[in-house]
Order: C-alpha cells, then structure tokens, then sequence
C-alpha cells in the first residue's frame, strides 16, 4: 500500500459517501430498526473502509459491502454494551432473529421511500418532519439545516431528537403506507418538500430573498420522490419547483432587489429547467387524477412559455385557478386568480375581487394582498389608495428586499404627487 | 404494542342529541367494540361519567386537598377510552379513526409504556 493508493481509495470512499450513505443509512436502520443504532452503524462502516480498502480493494459492490459491515458492527457494539445493560441484550436477540441481509440489494430502493415516509409521518410536528428529513434523508449536518432555517443549532438537535424518539416511542413503522393510506401519506410528504422549496425561493425572514440550496434540496427530493414512486402529484410538485427555480435569475437584481414578473427579463430564465418542468406537468395532467400541485405547475407554466406579460394566455391562467380552486378552496388562490382576472379583465375587475376577499376578513394580515391591492391601484391613478395600501404592506412585510422594492414604489407615488 | 384511544367529545352536545340519535350512536359503539373483539385488538374499554362527576385530589406534605370538577377544562371533554393492541401506530391510527367519536370529537393515542417482568 503506498500513499498515492490511499489517497486514490480516500477519493472514492468520499465519493462513495455523497451519493450511498443515504441509501445504506436507510437500509441500515431497516434491518437494525433504530435510528441511532443505525447512524453509528453507517459511521463505523465508512470508518473501516478507509481501513480496509487501500489494502484489501474497493469491493465490487460498495453498499452492500457497507450495509453488511455496518449491521456486523451494530451487533457487535451492542454484544459489548449488553454484558451491562439489559436492554441492549433484549435489541441484540430481536436483531439475531432477523434474517440476514444477504439478498443483495433488492429492495433497498424501497429502504429509501420506508425513510421518507417515516421522517415525513403526520404524527410528527411539521418542523420536526423538515429536520428529520433533511438530515436523514438529504444527509445536512443539523449545523446546516440549522443555518438554513436561522434557527439555533441546539434548537434544531432538539427537534430531531424529539423527532427520533417519538418514532420510537410511538411505535411509528417503517415502512411505505398501504394503498388506501397513500395518498394522504403522500401529500405529508409533498407538503414538507414544498415548504423546503419555499424556504429557500422566498426566505421568510433575513437579509437575502432567496436561499439558493434549501431550493436545490427540495429540487433533488422531488427527483427522487419522482424516481421511487411516480405519482402524477409527485411529478406536478417537482415541475412546480422547477418551473420556479428557471425564474430566480430574473426574480431579484444583481443587488438582491425583487423585480416584478412583468419586469423580469425574461432571457436569463433557464430554459432547461422549463423544458423539464414543461414536460412534467404534460406527464401530471394526462393521468386524469389531477391534483393542486400539477395545476399550479400548469399555471407556471403558461407563465415561463410566454414571451412576455402582455402576450400571456391570461384567459387560460384564470381558467386554471378555477378549478384549482374548487379543488382546494383557499383565500390566497382567490387572491392569485383576482390578479390574474385583474390582468384579462382590467385593474377595477381585479381591484373589486380583491376588496371583495379583504371584506370577509380573510388575508387581512397577508401582506401580498395589500401589495396586489396597491398595485391595482396604482395602475388605475388613484394614488393615496395605492400609498395607503403600500403602507400596509410595509408594516406587514419581514423580508429586507421587499421592503426596499415597496419603499421604492411609495417614493414613486410620492413624486407623481 | 398497546396503545390507548382517549376519546375526546363535546358532552353539552352529546346530552342535546334525542334518545334515538343516542341510541344510535350507542349502538355503533357497541358495533366497533365487536369488531376489534374479534379481531383479537380489544384489551379494554370503559365510558367515563360527564366531566362534571370528576374530582382533582392532590396531597401535598401529607394534607389531601380535594378539588371539584375535571384537571382541564377544554371544548371537548374525556369521554372514555378502549385500551387497544395495535401493531404500530398506523395500525393505531386505523383503529382509532373507527371510533364513532373520531367523526364529531377527537381520539388522542397514546403509547403504554411497556415494562417487562424481569
């Protein structure tokens, strides 16, 4: 062994780990049916393969060499620990009992979707399933997840320990959701990956606008989300988030400042990632189970195929909203389709539905109905209506850049007097 | 494992109901106790006398203060409870949304805490 050879087996065992320490963890605490155990398990494994391997080769098959070595490891950590603690001697036994995995990797595809729906279970807190899900299954450290969040790291290891145990305590299995379960289990999980995706497209708080890799997580969850169970929701969720993501070079300016979609120049959009998201949402709609995300994705995507604002199909947006909205009634889809009506039909019509909204007390405090409603107004020239309405949004708004952008249109109503 | 369903309803509401709405309701207890009795999922049950009947006891330094009427107060009082063994909680979870009250109230599972003999 010389130190060109090791540093060689070191590469790849890195390598290794950035695309196979998901799915061995996942399978790991499939056969050891603990989290922790498991975690310590893949630990010990990649431990001793920068040991072994620089000598002995790179086996032919790393993961399953991985998950044999780790679960090996598990029961001997826990042969050690039982000789002084019961509990442990009662782990071990269950453990021998289980056949050994010696199927090769069948299955383990499988392992990963058990780990989702686990970290994504609705007996969980929602912070809790975001945490557990991008620290189990996308593998942030919790120091990442905490940053990503702008929450205290102790707070964060909390929630997954809390997470852990309560996965453990309550007897939550491990395991895909029956057929009858599946679609409520499902959208739990497109729930979690969406509010990720947002996090980091419209950070809620904070300096910056966006948070470019919590998009890029919720992006490759969806892929795999997409590989391991291609649900027509699960396809209209990643070309949602895509179809978003094209935009964000042209949502904010080189300063970080929001531009409008109207505004936005639309040559830096990423066509790719349209063209993806396009043929997703192709793929959703002609499933004939149609759900909410695959419908906002359709809308996104009469918005990134259109040249500009005023040659988009408006009338087939508004359409869109229709039935979106008789298939999941909400006050803020009213507000997007009054913006949408208000874009076909002229500000007043839009301007009307929009007071018609804030009338039932709904969105009161949601500060893009006051934005929507300053904007109405102020393409209409009623000009202390639209200040009034800024000024709202500006006492609602925690985000940096959006109150520079809505500073800014109040200072130009200010100089039309 | 075994789990317990508290059963959480709106008693004021239940006290409303005429009697063959009462009886009705009754009778789907009777009718899901069955089936989990037969499905070798049934431990036990009991219905609760109205919140009104409780009693909060405590003893502090050996003085028992004796307090009228339920720990918490809430919209939707504890009821009664099956004590079920389930597989895992989604087997729990199924158990209890059968439960007539999970319609017009709620269910609270809750893990035992299993102790073996040594």
């Amino acid at each position: 062994m010389n130190d060109d050879n090791a540093a060689h087996v070191r590469d790849r065992v890195d390598a290794i780990y950035r695309s196979d320490s998901r799915r061995v963890l996942a399978t790991l605490i499939r056969l050891l049916g603990d989290f922790d155990l498991a975690e310590e398990a893949l630990h010990d494994a990649f431990a001793t393969a920068v040991e072994q391997w620089p000598g002995k080769g790179i086996p032919s098959n790393p993961s399953a060499w991985l998950i044999s070595t780790g679960r090996f490891k598990a029961v001997d950590r826990l042969r050690k620990s039982a000789r002084f603690e019961s509990a442990d001697g009662e782990v071990l036994d269950r453990l021998q009992a289980r056949e050994t995995p010696d199927r090769g990797e069948e299955g383990v595809e499988d392992d990963r979707l058990r780990l989702i729906f686990t970290c994504c279970h609705p007996a969980l807190s929602a912070d809790a399933q975001i945490a557990l899900t991008l620290r189990e299954v996308c593998g942030l450290t919790t120091e990442e997840v905490a940053r990503a969040f702008l929450t205290p790291a102790s707070t964060l290891a909390q929630r997954i320990v809390r997470g852990k145990s309560k996965i453990r305590d309550a007897g939550i299995p491990y395991e895909i959701p029956s057929l009858s379960d599946l679609p409520d289990r499902l959208d739990s999980v497109l729930h979690v990956i969406y509010l990720v995706f947002n996090e980091g497209y419209v950070a809620s708080a904070g300096p910056e606008l966006t948070r470019e890799s919590l998009s890029a997580e919720a992006i490759r969850l969806g892929r795999l989300l997409v590989e391991l169970l291609p649900e027509p929701e699960a396809m209209g969720l990643l070309a949602l988030m895509l179809l978003h993501e094209a935009r964000r070079a042209g949502r904010t300016s080189s300063v970080g400042d929001l531009i409008l979609l109207e505004d936005q120049d639309r040559s830096l959009w990423n066509r790719e990632q349209i063209q993806e998201g396009v043929t997703l949402v192709e793929r959703a709609l002609t499933s004939r189970r149609i759900g909410p995300y695959s419908l906002q994705a359709a809308i996104a995507a009469v918005h990134a195929e259109a040249p500009d604002t005023a040659s988009t199909d408006w009338a087939q947006i508004v359409a869109l909203y229709d039935v979106l909205l008789k298939a999941e009634p909400s006050a803020v889809i009213e507000l997007n389709r009054a913006a949408a009506i208000a874009m076909r039909d002229g500000p007043e019509t839009g301007l009307e539905l929009i007071d018609k909204i804030l009338a039932t007390g709904e969105l009161v405090d949601y500060y893009p109905a006051h934005a929507a409603r300053g904007e109405l107004c102020r393409r209409l020239g009623r000009v202390s209506d639209a200040r009034a309405a800024y000024t709202r949004t500006l006492e609602l708004v925690t985000q940096e850049p959006e109150r520079r952008f809505l500073e800014r249109r109040l200072m130009e109503l200010d100089s039309r007097g | 494992m075994k789990y317990l369903c508290l059963i959480y309803d709106n008693e004021s509401e239940w006290q409303k109901f005429p009697k063959e709405v009462q009886d009705k309701y009754m009778g789907e207890y009777m009718a899901f106790g069955d089936s989990i009795k037969k499905s070798g999922q049934y431990v036990g049950a009991n219905q609760l006398q109205p919140s009104h009947t409780a009693t909060v006891v405590r003893s502090r330094n050996g003085k028992v203060s004796t307090t009228d009427g339920p720990f918490v107060e809430t919209k939707e009082q504890l009821g009664g409870y099956y004590l079920v063994e389930a597989k895992d909680l989604n087997d729990a979870i199924q158990i209890a949304s059968r439960i007539p009250s999970a319609r017009s109230g709620a269910i609270e599972v809750r893990p035992i805490v299993e102790r073996n003999a040594a």
